[in-house]
């Protein structure tokens, strides 16, 4: 796989289209692989970066929580923290993985995909690539050829995972990109739910984030995926922060089969990143609910593909766009259908929201349709924050960047309330982070 | 990645030595851009959805310069020019893209003079950024170059292009029409013709200060031929540019235009439909750029789609850091009659002024159950309930049209190119 990468590398140019733009990366110069420093597992908060722990107390995550966030291990038989799986990712090598135990009980496989490849080669073997084959793009060609870990997920029939489960990738090392590579499979009637969030401490270079995810559901299977992607997005210079270049990809193989994105983008100096859907099975569903901030110098071009293949296959996309700085945000999206499938329907929103009059906020469907039997509707706004609103807010008694934080979160509620509970708390608070010093 | 670089010009191998021995400066420079480009592909992202494949497979001679008479007038009374509505307008008659004073007859209160005698260019179109252009101004012969005085009312004007041929040719003819201000017409392009041939006119249009331009292009080329066409309008303060497109003929069609706000209080219309059948593609591209302050754009685009049809819309609406205040909507409608029809759309927003209010929506369906069983339970037949649920799509667009002579001529032409639905009845 990795030589198939490579060729691809050679002949693959990167993409032309997306509305962003950077100095050229150096490949050669970034570092592919850098082992963890720390001890596999913090102990104890004590022992987690403080820098990470700060970022925590921002967001007012309570301590139990913090510590399961930074992957803290628990001890044998504690049951006070709510039930979440977590896996964490440190430049690209897997650190820690909690619950196995309980999630074994369940027939549940959770693992760094490193293990998985060692203990089950036959599942790797079977899905790995099938949905992002190796020569997809330049982004999924340099992961194929460099990956070194990530997650794997195997969700056997008929079982409903009994617990979140959260991969926490975070880049730590300097001059290293982080190459990650998540697998998650679940079949028949199975069902999981998958958070994921990410970090990296300020470093004045740029660094690279080329991952791919593949997801795979099976008959009546579902798939929820959540993002928090908070990757350092550079300083209000633009300098430094993360280049977000990602591919994730989900295959509706099963008749009924459910696949939803959600993502909360508020990091990153570049994003580029079109989480997709795959509807092969007959009536398979993909959604995909999108917050994307931008703010400074960020750059982002985000979207999704919702490629329907199979008779009544349906698909919802919610994009809230926010750009702030001067900073650029475009929503990118594809929604095909090809001939066979009849009774596709697609319903699309997207709104952008500009604060100030130094950035941009731009808009990019595109809708190819086959078949006479699907109906396509999209629909898309630009507005900025009334004065109407802030004047309620601000004679409220709230400051002024109270007031646009929360009109800022009544504008994204259709997405946050797509997020799992623990998750959506910390996306609220994310934006209002990331909108700090945008207003007045 | 280099596919960018790289000369491109055995693309243009149909226009054999045509585009050698250039001397006039502005055609040289379109002629050196084109070489580096080439004729654009599909990975040419404004291309994406159109293939000029079509032009690779023969070779395009320049038109001869003589022509059948008779068939000429055969086909303007088919267009209906030598009786009804029309038949009494002034018009100005390009016969494979020269100038048929034959058949012209030219408009009091405008002037007119032809590219043919002038040979001068506007500064409106782009050939450095767009392929097309660039080939008509390297080859293009003769245009109509109309003026309207400030403060004039031009009336109703036919601008007529008809291709016949027997070879496999192309002609580039080169247009532009200048309202000074407070000047008002209404230009009613026609396009059609018989055999084999490319037709690429660029168009530029220059609109004053509260001049008023209506442009209406009918589009019904021949069944074997291509039109690529490109329009640049630029608007200044409080003037109005409101197109139509009706795109009905052609085996490839591509309407292409890009209107500018160029001043404060302007008005862009947009607006377009298309009727397609068989294995016709048609196109419709534009890219509306609000550079001033208050001004409004409006963009309705309808397709109609059957059997192996394929539709194509891109719409793109820029708004300028300075363009404040800009109220710009677009949308996108098609409705597609058979299982083998397409239709790509590509709304586009590019925005980069806070205080706006812009949106844009597409949809995409078939004709709707309930409504053609209403019509059936009250005894209509099915056949005719689907002519009138596609009459009735059709006609939210031909509305838009504000001149009445105009109007009327698009539904007639409409109304006869319509068996096309029975198909799938």
């Amino acid at each position: 796989m990795a030589a198939g990468g490579v060729s691809h590398l050679a002949e693959n140019g990167r993409a032309k289209w997306a509305k962003v733009s950077h100095p050229p990366i150096d490949y050669q110069d970034l570092h592919y692989y850098a082992a963890p420093k720390k001890k596999p597992g913090p102990k104890s908060l004590e022992e987690v970066d403080p820098e990470l722990l700060r970022t925590y107390e921002k967001l007012g995550i309570p301590l139990h929580e913090q510590a399961m966030l930074a992957g803290v291990e628990l001890p044998e038989g504690e049951t006070s923290r709510p039930p979440m799986a977590v896996d964490a990712v440190f430049d690209s090598v897997s650190v820690v993985t909690t619950f196995r135990k309980t999630l074994e009980e369940a027939g549940v496989i959770f693992c760094p995909i490193s293990e998985a490849v060692r203990d089950h080669p036959e599942l790797v073997r079977q899905y790995l690539g099938s949905v992002v084959p190796v020569g997809d793009n330049f982004y999924a060609a340099l992961n194929s050829a460099v990956f070194t870990d990530g997650s794997f997920v195997f969700v056997p029939k008929g079982v409903r995972c009994p617990m979140e489960l959260s991969t926490y990738f975070r880049i730590n090392a300097k001059n290293t990109g982080q190459f990650e590579r998540t697998l998650i499979v679940v079949e028949d009637g199975a069902s999981v739910s998958y958070l994921e969030g990410c970090t990296a401490p300020m470093r004045d270079e740029n660094q690279l984030h080329a991952a791919v995810v593949e997801l795979v559901a099976m008959e009546d299977a579902s798939i929820k995926y959540s993002t928090v992607q908070n990757w350092y997005p550079g300083d209000e210079n633009g300098r430094g922060g993360i280049y977000n270049f990602v591919t994730k990809r989900g295959a509706c193989r099963g008749a009924r089969s459910k696949i939803s994105w959600t993502q909360v983008e508020t990091g990153s100096a570049i994003t580029w990143k079109y989480p997709s859907c795959i509807l092969q099975g007959e009536g398979s569903v993909g959604e995909f609910y999108s917050v994307a901030v931008t703010n400074n110098h960020q750059q982002a071009d985000t979207g999704t593909k919702m490629i329907h293949i199979g008779r009544n296959t349906r698909s919802t996309i919610i994009a809230k766009t926010i750009s702030a700085g001067q900073s650029d945000s475009t929503y990118r999206g594809l929604v095909r259908v090809l001939p066979k499938a009849s009774g596709a329907r697609n319903f699309t929103q997207c709104d952008s929201l500009l604060i100030g009059d130094q950035c941009g906020a731009h808009t990019v469907p595109y809708i190819e349709n086959r078949n006479m039997g699907a109906r396509i509707e999209h629909e898309a706004t630009t507005s900025k924050i009334s004065e109407d609103q802030l004047f309620y807010c601000r004679q409220r008694g709230l400051s002024e960047e109270d007031a646009v934080g929360l009109i800022v979160n009544g504008f994204c509620r259709d997405v946050l309330k797509e997020l799992p509970m623990e998750f959506a708390v910390e996306a609220q608070k994310l934006l209002q982070i990331s909108l700090e010093g945008s207003v007045g | 990645m280099n596919a960018i670089t790289q000369d491109r010009s055995d693309t243009l191998a149909p226009f054999g030595t045509r585009l050698d021995g250039v001397t006039d400066p502005v055609r040289k420079a379109a002629t050196g851009a084109l070489h580096r480009s080439g004729l654009p592909d599909r990975r040419v992202e404004e291309w994406r959805y159109t293939s000029l494949r079509f032009l690779a497979e023969t070779p395009l001679a320049a038109p001869a310069d003589v022509y059948d008479v008779a068939q000429i007038q055969a086909q303007l009374e088919e267009l209906g020019l030598t009786d009804g509505p029309l038949a009494d307008l002034p018009r100005l008659v390009f016969v494979n893209g020269r100038y048929a004073e034959a058949f012209s007859v030219l408009p009091a209160e405008v002037d007119v003079s032809l590219f043919a005698k002038t040979q001068t260019f506007g500064p409106l179109s782009c050939p450095d950024r767009d392929p097309l252009t660039a080939l008509n101004t390297a080859l293009a012969a003769d245009g109509a170059q109309v003026r309207v005085p400030a403060g004039k009312k031009g009336g109703d004007v036919l601008l007529v292009s008809l291709g016949q041929t027997d070879a496999s040719v192309s002609f580039h003819p080169r247009h532009s029409v200048t309202l000074e201000d407070g000047a008002d017409l209404t230009l009613i392009s026609i396009q059609a013709g018989r055999g084999r041939y490319l037709h690429n006119p660029v168009l530029e249009v220059s609109v004053g200060a509260e001049a008023n331009l209506r442009h209406i292009t009918l589009q019904t080329e021949g069944k074997e031929a291509a039109c690529l066409a490109t329009t640049y309008a630029q608007v200044a303060e409080r003037g109005t540019y409101n197109s139509f497109v009706l795109g009905l003929g052609g085996v490839l069609s591509r309407q292409e235009i890009h209107a500018r706000l160029a001043a404060p209080f302007a008005t862009v219309h947009v607006n377009g439909a298309q009727m397609l059948g068989g294995r016709q593609i048609g196109d419709v591209t534009s890219v509306i750029t609000h550079a001033a302050p208050d001004c409004i754009s409006r963009q309705t685009v309808r397709n109609v789609l059957d059997g192996h049809a394929r539709g194509v819309f891109q719409g793109k609406v820029y708004v300028d850091r300075v363009a404040q205040k800009t109220d710009g909507y677009q949308m996108n409608q098609a409705l597609l009659l058979s299982e083998n029809a397409e239709i790509d759309a590509k709304p586009e927003l590019e925005i980069y002024a806070d205080d706006v209010k812009c949106s844009h929506g597409a949809t995409v369906g078939a004709l709707d159950d309930d409504q053609l069983f209403y019509l059936r339970s009250r005894g209509v037949p099915e056949a005719e309930a689907r002519q009138i649920l596609i009459h009735a799509f059709l006609d939210e667009a031909l509305g838009l049209i504000e001149d009445d002579v105009a109007r009327t001529v698009c539904t007639q032409m409409l109304a006869r190119s319509f068996p096309v639905a029975g198909e799938n009845a």
